[in-house]
This record gives C-alpha cells, sequence and structure tokens, in this order.
C-alpha cells in the first residue's frame, strides 16, 4: 500500500511527460492541468494508504 | 497605479477594519482552547498552544503558515517574469504530502514521548549530542530569521498599494504583532489564521473566476501570456525549455524535502493534539495547493489585463486595484496583509523556543523551570521580531531573498539528522554532524560561486545537468555522512547499539 505514496513522483518528477500546451482543457494548457489534477489525486493516494493503515490498526 | 500613491480611502478603511479585528481576535486567543491541565506558565502552552490541537485547527494553522503572505506575492510575481518555471511550486507543494504523511507522524510520537517542543530536542533524545543538536537549532533559526523578513515585504507591498508611504504602518502593524504573540503565544497566530484562510480562498476564488469573465475566458489569459513571452524571448514561456526540467523537478523535490524542516512548519505539527491528526492533515492540506496553483495564474491574467507592472512583486496588487472595486481590494490587501502575520508569529515562536530549549536550557540556565522557558520564549519572540524589522527597514531587500534562497538550501541538510533516526538507528551523531557540516558549507560555497543562484550545472562527460543546489548539498550530506558512519561503525562496532 506505502507503494502508492510514491506514485505522485513518478507522475510529478518526469517533466517531459507532460511539457507540452496539448491537450488543453477548458483553456489550460497540458502543463498546467495535468499537474493541478495531481493535487486530488495525490491526496486520495494518501487517503487510501491512511485507511489502509487505520483498518490494520496502525494508529 | 504605484505611480500616484495617493490613498484609496474606501479600501484603506475595509483594510483597517480586518486588521483591527484580528487584532483583537489575537489578544483575545490566549483564553481560547485552554487545554484541561490549566497550566499557565509553561512553554508546552505558550508555545505549543497545549498541544492540543484537533484536525481543523491544524488545518488552519499549518495552511495558514506553510503558504506565506510572501507566496501570494512572490509566485504570481515569479510566473509573470518567466512562466512555467514558476510554476514549480506546484509540484512541490503536492510532494511535500507523502512526504508530511510518511515522516511527521513519528517525529510527533518522538516529541509527545518525550516532552520536546523543537526538531533540535528531539535530535538530542535520540543521539545524545549537544553538537548536533546545536547544529540543527543554529541552522533552522539562521534560516528562518530571512522568511520572517521576507513576510514583511509582502505587507509593505500590500501597504504601499493602498497608498500609503513611509514605513510606520508597517512598524506599527508588526509591533501589534508582536504584542499579541508576546501575550496568547501559538494561540494567536492559531485562531488569527481561520479569518486569513477564509479570506484568502475568498478573494482566490473571487479571482479566479471573475477575473478571467472580465478578460475573455483562460484561453485568452494563456495566450496572452504566451504572445507576451514569445516577444520576451530568453528562458520564458508557456511550457519549460528543455534545459529547464531538470531544475523544475529537483527544485520541486527539494523544496517539499526542506519544507517541514522549518521551525513554523514543525511548530504545527507538534501542537498537534495527535499523530492521526497529521495524518489527516497530509490528506487535507492539499486544497491549498489547489489555492496556490490558481493564485500563480493571477501571474498571467496581468500580461491579459495589459497591466504596467514595474516590479514584479506588484503583479498581484496592481491587478486586483485595476479589475476590482476599491472595497473589495481592500478586502483582498487585508488578507495578504493577515497572510504575513501568521506565519510571521508562528516563525518568531518556533525560533523562539529553540533559542529557549536548545540553547537557554541547553548552555545558560539547565535548571530553568517550564514557567521560566515560556518566559524566556516569550522575550525572544519579541527580539526576533524586531530583528525582523530592523532587517527589512534599513537592508536591501535583496539580501533577505538571497538570505530566504540560502536558507532553503541550509534547513535541507538537516533533514538526515532529524529524520533518519525516526526509521533506522544506523547512523550515529559524530557522522551526522560531519555530513551536515559539509553539506552546508560546500552548498553554501557553491551558491555563491553561482552567484547565489538556487540552481547549479554540473558537467559530468560531455553533458551539463543543471540541478537544485541545495539537494545536490544533501546528497554530498548523505555521501559523507554514510562514508563516516561505515568507517567508523567499523572502528567501534560496541558503540552502535548503545542508545535506543
Amino acid at each position: 500500500m506505502w507503494i502508492l505514496l510514491l506514485v505522485p513522483f513518478l507522475g510529478l518528477l518526469w517533466v517531459p511527460f507532460y511539457n507540452h500546451e496539448l491537450p488543453a482543457l477548458f483553456g489550460f494548457p497540458f502543463f498546467y492541468w495535468y499537474q493541478l489534477v495531481w493535487v486530488p489525486v495525490t491526496a486520495f493516494l494518501i487517503w487510501v494508504v491512511y485507511r489502509h493503515g487505520q483498518k490494520r490498526g496502525e494508529v | 497605479m504605484n505611480a500616484a500613491p495617493s490613498i484609496n480611502w474606501t479600501a484603506l478603511w475595509v483594510f483597517v477594519f480586518f486588521f483591527v479585528l484580528v487584532t483583537v481576535m489575537g489578544f483575545g486567543a490566549s483564553r481560547w482552547q485552554r487545554g484541561a491541565q490549566g497550566k499557565d506558565a509553561h512553554l508546552d502552552e505558550w508555545g505549543l498552544g497545549g498541544r492540543n490541537f484537533g484536525t481543523w485547527i491544524t488545518w488552519f494553522l499549518v495552511g495558514g503558515d506553510f503558504y506565506t503572505a510572501y507566496t501570494v506575492i512572490a509566485v504570481p510575481a515569479l510566473v509573470y517574469a518567466v512562466g512555467a518555471y514558476g510554476f514549480f511550486a506546484l509540484p512541490y507543494t503536492i510532494l511535500v504530502y507523502p512526504i508530511v504523511f510518511v515522516i511527521m507522524p513519528r517525529l510527533w510520537h518522538a516529541a509527545q514521548r518525550a516532552g520536546h517542543v523543537t526538531a533540535a530536542d528531539v535530535v538530542y533524545g535520540r543521539y545524545g549530542s549537544r553538537a548536533l543538536e546545536l547544529a540543527v537549532a543554529v541552522t533552522a533559526v539562521v534560516a528562518t530569521m530571512p522568511y520572517i523578513a521576507l513576510q514583511l515585504v509582502g505587507m509593505e507591498v500590500v501597504i504601499k498599494a493602498l497608498g500609503l508611504t513611509g514605513e510606520l504602518p508597517l512598524a506599527a502593524a508588526f509591533v501589534i504583532l508582536a504584542l499579541y504573540t508576546y501575550s496568547a503565544g501559538l494561540r494567536a497566530p492559531a485562531l488569527i489564521a481561520f479569518v486569513k484562510d477564509l479570506m484568502i480562498y475568498i478573494v482566490v476564488l473571487v479571482a479566479v473566476v471573475l477575473v478571467p469573465m472580465k478578460l475573455g475566458g483562460y484561453s485568452a489569459v494563456f495566450s496572452a501570456a504566451g504572445d507576451a513571452f514569445a516577444a520576451k524571448g530568453g528562458a520564458t514561456g508557456l511550457t519549460l525549455k528543455p534545459q529547464q526540467m531538470l531544475p523544475y523537478a529537483t527544485l520541486a523535490i527539494g523544496s517539499a524535502l526542506a519544507a517541514f524542516m522549518y521551525p513554523h512548519t514543525l511548530t504545527g505539527i507538534f501542537a498537534a493534539k495527535s499523530a492521526d491528526t497529521i495524518r489527516k492533515n497530509a490528506v487535507f492540506l492539499p486544497a491549498y495547493t489547489v489555492l496556490l496553483g490558481l493564485i500563480a495564474l493571477l501571474g498571467y491574467m496581468a500580461y491579459a489585463a495589459h497591466l504596467p507592472i514595474k516590479s514584479n512583486n506588484d503583479v498581484v496588487p496592481a491587478l486586483f486595484n485595476a479589475l476590482f472595486p476599491s472595497w473589495f481590494a481592500g478586502f483582498a490587501f487585508a488578507a495578504i496583509a493577515i497572510g504575513a502575520l501568521v506565519p510571521a508569529a508562528v516563525m518568531s515562536i518556533g525560533a523562539a523556543n529553540l533559542f529557549t530549549r536548545n540553547f537557554w536550557k541547553a548552555y545558560v540556565r539547565p535548571d530553568v523551570t517550564p514557567a521560566g522557558e515560556a518566559k524566556v520564549a516569550k522575550v525572544v519572540s519579541l527580539v526576533v521580531k524586531f530583528g525582523a524589522l530592523v532587517f527589512i527597514l534599513f537592508l536591501p531587500t535583496q539580501f533577505a531573498l538571497d538570505l530566504q534562497l540560502l536558507g532553503g538550501l541550509w534547513i535541507l541538510q538537516t533533514f538526515p539528522a532529524v529524520v533518519f533516526g525516526l526509521f533506522f538507528g544506523w547512523f550515529r551523531a559524530p557522522a551526522l554532524l560531519a555530513g551536515w557540516a559539509v553539506g552546508l558549507i560546500g552548498g553554501t560555497a557553491i551558491a555563491f560561486m553561482d552567484g547565489v543562484k538556487p540552481v547549479h550545472t554540473l558537467h559530468i562527460g560531455g553533458d551539463a545537468y543543471t540541478v537544485y543546489t541545495g539537494l545536490l548539498a544533501l546528497l554530498l550530506n548523505i555521501v559523507v555522512a554514510s562514508v563516516l558512519q561505515l568507517l567508523l561503525g567499523a572502528r567501534n562496532p560496541g558503540v552502535t547499539a548503545s542508545r535506543a
């Protein structure tokens, strides 16, 4: 489960993957909306790991 | 709009109203969230708000002091100046949360068990080394001072935008801040953070909806900025130049590692009620990062609005003055100014806690009582703020900016000493101290040779790699510590297991 916490690092540190203007979304170039999307995605991944830890009694 | 310094009265009255409101709250805060213990004169009370802040208060407090007023001014200013490169603040403030989630609950437990108040306390508790404790404490205080000074820069910018001149308003605001921090401790910024954060949320949401509507939508905003960068040339643009990608990524990760080594962010961690409070905050704090991403876009909106900008730092105030009625501009400026008070207060409290615990108690008065500690810390918080004010009034702002940049590099060098021991016990104090020293001195030397720039270019083989100097120094730090530990550990194998 903890491995999920590494996913945002892959998504955001591999810059060539998202350093483009297209495809745009609501007027936002890809570079911008891609990184903004990682905010809720990261929060969700942390939440998943948190819930998993809670269920296993890691408090 | 900055040419004629005529006072904007409506904006000024709105500004003053909110400023008075938070001042009253600041002084009243000493009665708020009193822990059940009822201990008045204890450093845990003044310096950590009774270690009793739950999820909501911690969310507002850490959000309020991590995303500082200076950020609201400086991030759009950088984005305005260089474009995409200035956006590294976004991946930085995303990646910081998985790091917080993994590290900070453990640090909280270590502090809670032994009643530690600062990171340097935790280091001393773990390694029993006064030298390493002092290294961590001094680094933290020195890195924080210019950061406090920059909050004043943020305040100065909005005060100027209201049409006020001279240094008196800034000095007055700061004296008020110093007094209520003195009397209420961490409870003052925690309570004010509620108002500050709500105001900032309102301002930014209104701005990111209304401004593009006035300017013809986001595509118009981006294309205006893109045209401006195309005309400007150089290393600017809506996307990164190939040579900017590695600096972008290393700045993001390096800053994320450094962010919660600062005393102001750590004070928020230590003040939390439980480790679970911190875990939940790692889930919910990213909400502020969305806000930061939107704030950064204000830099592009300035192009679409065709504002004449003389200094990059004026981007945000100029935008509000040009596009909003004066009462809302006043509200926005108040939000930014109050946004400077919260981090400045927490930073001075964090620095005061460090001085009291890791210098005064360690070297001057080892027998000091918790009540005596609180007394010393209160006075030191005044001295720290006064120092920051003098700094800004009498030294060039560029000096504070350079020091803050170096401060990030310095604070990052405390990472191995503070964090590694929470996960494994292999490193001992001498190795960590040597790593810290080499990272700090080496990193500072490299930064100076580059003309105090955040990135350094390495030539390996025929290729050039430009990376964040702080991260480079951290690498050096860890390598030195590891090599030394291998040598020392091999020499006296019996010592390694002594202290748990």
